[in-house]
């Protein structure tokens, strides 16, 4: 869906984006993470063509970004906004218009939405007089109104309570389901291990790592594997493997152990001859990734 | 362009229906008819009289002389005071002053005149002291010509007042004389650009900044051009604009003419009118002469110009307003960008006032091409007929400048809307202008 190659983006003498590459399927949901600064608002701005890079593409289907496809994007921006003197109704018709839709278009997908969101009886309620949430649940119809093939989502659930976090997901799912494309943007990493088929994480304008979430996953395993065992367990003769001793928790024996590389079978077989209950591989957090990697870098 | 008119009518409705619009629109001319005719029907009702009581011992005034309408002149009887019992008498009152006119034993009116005083606690008005003189010369004008053998009443018989009428001959044609009328339209016509470029331009500024601290500025220019965004609000601003002034205007002759309707008694004649306003009589064909210079004046001239200057000075500075708006995050922010805005039209305004004495002076002709004074400046000249390059090379340096100011404002705003925080130099702003987007 998304080909980007080589983008430069400077600001006076700052380097936002120092020739970022990323490419992102069709249909996926797509996190984009990186710490404050890295270059994210950038980047997506340059999708959005409020900036246009000093160097590098953006491809779209193959096709560069232009005019055309401003339509067909829709954006949640971090920075939540809408008129405050303007009723719900007129908002959503003012900005689905800007976006292409005719009124009458409009209207029915402002009345679809603003059911699906219990806001109905809003309608012409004025912004400024709605909750923090409700206003954030305006500005999520905002951005999905005309059906946007390309959904860009900045920080989308900050300022949701739970109930409305769950909510907001499953309707991220749902337009995934009929075929958008969605980038969501975050540091907060339960939400992307949870909803992210693919990652990419940028630091200080460029790439530090990405690809699919479970092989970037795969890549920073530590080695490690929690086990519990019925009987006393042993280090195989002749193997130089580390092991700790942890405090058991079903009633057997556990230990931390690091075996050597390709020696996974080994391990298992002599654990199961200590009578296996519980096998573990430790496998990093995001959270872990994400801190551990922006730190070397 | 679908887009533009989109946000052009949000612009206008949203203000449009705002209650302070409507009650600033229709309250502006009700306000206006009253600072206009407030103080000429006041002037009509007995005011605070001030007493001044008079002692008159050379007999040099008239004692039917009851003074005017805010002074009331009371006369003590010589033969009963002296100046210290007067004097003392008066000390006891509230009267607002007392004058002593002095004997003198030669009966030398000059050295009454010279030593005639005037007692007051405290300063007196300039008025009062005025219209004592006044009063005061001329009856020792009276004593002067009876000294000489000329009966009063002959010199004031003999006097008149002569009107000129002024004849333009310029361009083979033979035009009434009408400067004070052109005065008076090139004085209003500038003075309402100026103005509607304020109050407008304030909220074109206003407008922006308030879209930047309700951070709707992202979404905005994720969906259009910042700008569509910018020519859309100034433009619809724009259409308000020309919208409350065309009420104004109708409301205003509204107003006008119900005003001298009921006011104005038509039994009275037009010289009794003018009298009333503290004129002295014109001669009986005033009206048909004020109609007949009228007709000197270019008038579809002075509208298509006005038109040209209201709108070209309104996007001219528009577009800085908007510039300004963009670059800081709240609207005490932008006073130090403010200023270079003001100072042209502050000094338009000043020099708006010689042009009128003197339309054709280099001063007015200079600042009438100069492209941030000349909406106000070229306006103020317009009824007096200036040379018709003058007023195309005026026009045509407005508009390579509006453009040039879009063109540059556009560029500050488009780098401006989406930074938030420090508070901007000029030295940041030019370099804005030479960002790529």
């Amino acid at each position: 869906m998304i080909e980007a190659r080589g983008i430069r983006k400077t600001y006076g003498s700052h380097q936002a984006l120092k020739g970022l590459d990323l490419s992102i399927k069709e249909g996926s949901i797509f996190g984009l993470l990186g710490p404050n600064g890295a270059g994210k608002t950038t980047f997506i701005r340059i999708l959005n063509q409020i900036l246009a890079p000093d160097e590098g593409e953006v491809l779209i289907k193959g096709e560069a970004l232009s005019g055309k496809h401003i339509s067909r994007i829709g954006y949640l921006p971090e920075e939540r906004g809408l008129y405050p003197k303007m009723k719900i109704g007129e908002q959503l018709l003012y900005l689905a218009q800007l976006k292409g839709l005719h009124k009458s278009q409009a209207k029915e997908r402002i009345a679809y939405w603003l059911k699906r969101f219990e806001l109905t009886d809003r309608v012409q309620t004025k912004v400024e007089e709605l909750s923090k949430g409700l206003a954030q649940k305006v500005q999520f119809i905002a951005s999905v109104i005309h059906e946007p093939e390309l959904l860009i989502l900045d920080e989308p659930f900050t300022g949701f309570d739970p109930v409305n976090t769950e909510h907001i997901k499953q309707e991220i799912l749902r337009l995934r389901e009929e075929g958008a494309t969605i980038i969501f943007s975050t540091h907060r990493m339960e939400s992307v291990e949870e909803l992210c088929e693919d990652i990419v994480l940028i630091n200080k304008g460029s790439r530090l790592l990405g690809g699919p979430l479970h092989e970037v996953k795969a890549q920073y395993k530590s080695g490690w594997y929690q086990v519990e065992t019925e009987k006393e367990w042993q280090i195989p003769a002749g193997k130089n493997w580390q092991v700790e001793k942890l405090n058991a928790q079903l009633g057997g024996r556990a230990y931390r152990i690091h075996p050597e590389q390709n020696s996974r079978a080994e391990l298992l077989e002599s654990l199961l001859a200590s009578g296996l209950i519980e096998f573990r591989e430790e496998i990093p957090s995001l959270n872990e990734i994400f801190i551990q990697s922006t730190r070397n870098a | 362009m679908k887009n533009l008119g989109l946000i052009i009518r949000r612009e206008f409705l949203t203000r449009v229906r705002k209650p302070s619009f409507i009650i600033l629109t229709l309250l502006a001319p009700i306000l206006m008819a009253a600072v206009m005719f407030l103080p000429a029907y006041l002037a009509t009702l007995p005011g605070d009289e001030k007493v001044i009581t008079i002692l008159d011992e050379s007999y040099l005034m008239d004692i039917y002389d009851k003074g005017n309408e805010e002074i009331s002149f009371k006369y003590l009887n010589p033969k009963d005071f002296d100046f210290e019992t007067a004097k003392a008498l008066v000390e006891g009152r509230e009267d607002y002053a007392f004058v002593h006119v002095p004997v003198s034993e030669g009966g030398d009116p000059d050295f009454i005149a010279r030593n005639i005083r005037v007692f007051r606690a405290g300063d007196l008005s300039l008025s009062v002291e005025s219209y004592l003189e006044r009063s005061l010369e001329k009856y020792i004008q009276k004593e002067k010509l009876k000294a000489e053998g000329v009966d009063p009443e002959i010199v004031a018989r003999t006097k008149t007042q002569v009107n000129l009428r002024i004849i333009n001959t310029e361009e083979g044609r033979e035009t009434e004389n009408a400067t004070l009328a052109k005065m008076g339209i090139g004085y209003v016509a500038a003075f309402a650009i100026y103005l509607f470029i304020f109050i407008y331009g304030a909220q074109i500024m206003r407008g922006v900044i308030e879209e930047k601290t309700n951070r709707i500025m992202e979404l905005m220019v994720s969906s259009i051009r910042p700008f569509e965004l910018m020519m859309g609000k100034i433009l619809g601003i724009g259409a308000l604009a020309l919208l409350q002034f065309v009420i104004w205007i109708g409301l205003g002759l509204l107003i006008f003419t119900i005003f001298t309707a009921v006011f104005i008694d038509p039994s009275l004649s037009s010289g009794t009118a003018v009298q009333m306003e503290g004129m002295n009589a014109l001669p009986d064909n005033a009206a048909f002469d004020i109609y007949r210079s009228l007709q000197s004046i270019p008038f579809t001239k002075v509208l298509l110009s006005f038109l040209y200057y209201f709108f070209g000075g309104y996007l001219l500075y528009g577009a800085l307003f908007a510039a300004i708006g963009s670059a800081v995050d709240k609207e005490t922010d932008s006073q130090q960008f403010m200023l270079p805005l003001t100072i042209p039209l502050i000094l338009s305004l000043i020099v708006i006032l010689r042009a009128l004495d003197n339309p054709d002076g280099s001063l007015a002709v200079w600042m009438s091409m100069i492209p941030l004074t000349s909406p106000l400046v070229m306006m103020a000249r317009v009824p007096f007929d200036v040379p018709t390059w003058q007023l195309l090379l005026s026009m045509g340096i407005l508009a390579i400048t509006f453009f040039g100011s879009v063109w540059l404002a556009a560029k500050i705003y488009r780098v401006g809307i989406l930074m938030y925080g420090k508070k901007p130099t000029f030295k940041e702003l030019y370099r804005w202008t030479r960002y790529k987007n």
